[in-house]
């Protein structure tokens, strides 16, 4: 069940990707990478699940949490050109 | 399954980060790939190095690359030569770093022949001292974990040295761009 799960979030995450390469605007890839971080995370908690050891959920915690960090810094750098 | 797919991903991730024309576009990439690693690190149950690669890979690298970015530009600038020229030598080029890979990934390839299995318990890395650690760290150091005993204590001068070696380095980078910023 857990398995399946995860297959199915890969895959939205693949059809994901395909926005990520393509663009055509810089902000559709860093949003699109944005949703791949966020599946990442439920990905982290399925595996956790399907290998039978939950703590693995404190990992994803701990991604959620860093996920933002290179997005803020995108933003910055496209609004004011630079990170000072 | 998972791993195949994650590993297709990664692939995918790392060619479209090398033939970006944008740089800012090939970080963010780049950040997405660190994060598709982590999960593989993960299935390979290393979960310490996948909390590396996520706060160093996705964030700090990210931010470091996107600082480096902020002092040059972000486009590929067009090569002076005339364009017949030029396409000339791509070819010739191309088709010797083709030939060059290609030898260096069969010499690799060759290399790993005589390697063990994946997790064997015969392989020499899982005779040597593991046993010792897993069975004596406790008495020798009074460590719970033995990842923290063979880091920490085992290892202490080791992982000294590491750490000045990062102290360094970061005294390193602050004075450099502190320097910036006076000018």
């Amino acid at each position: 069940m857990f398995e399946i799960a995860a297959i199915v979030i890969v895959l939205g995450a693949i059809l994901v990707l395909y926005r990520a390469l393509k663009g055509p605007r810089v902000y559709d890839r860093a949003l699109a990478v944005n949703i791949i971080g966020t599946k990442t995370v439920i990905l982290l908690a399925l595996i956790g699940f399907i290998y039978e050891r939950p703590h693995f959920l404190d990992i994803a915690l701990v991604y959620a949490l860093i996920n933002f960090i290179a997005t803020i810094a995108f933003l910055k750098y496209m609004e004011t050109g630079g990170l000072d | 399954m998972i791993d195949f797919m994650l590993l297709f991903f990664l692939v995918i991730l790392a060619i479209a980060a090398i033939s970006m024309k944008d740089l800012l576009s090939a970080i963010i990439i780049l950040s997405a790939y660190s994060l598709i690693m982590a999960v593989v690190w993960v299935r390979l149950n290393a979960v310490d190095v996948a909390f590396t690669e996520a706060a160093v890979g996705a964030g700090i690298t990210t931010v470091l690359l996107i600082a480096a970015l902020s002092r040059t530009k972000r486009r590929e600038r067009t090569s002076p030569q005339p364009a017949i020229q030029k396409q000339k030598s791509m070819t010739r080029n191309s088709i010797l770093s083709f030939i060059v890979v290609m030898v260096t990934g069969a010499v690799l390839v060759y290399g790993t022949i005589d390697m063990p299995d994946f997790g064997d318990p015969d392989a020499p890395a899982n005779l040597h001292v593991a046993d010792r650690y897993i069975e004596k760290s406790y008495e020798e150091t009074g460590i719970v974990n033995f990842v923290t005993a063979v880091l920490a204590s085992y290892r202490g001068y080791d992982t000294l040295g590491e750490v000045m070696v990062i102290f360094a380095a970061g005294i390193g980078v602050v004075l450099l761009l502190r320097r910036k910023r006076e000018q």
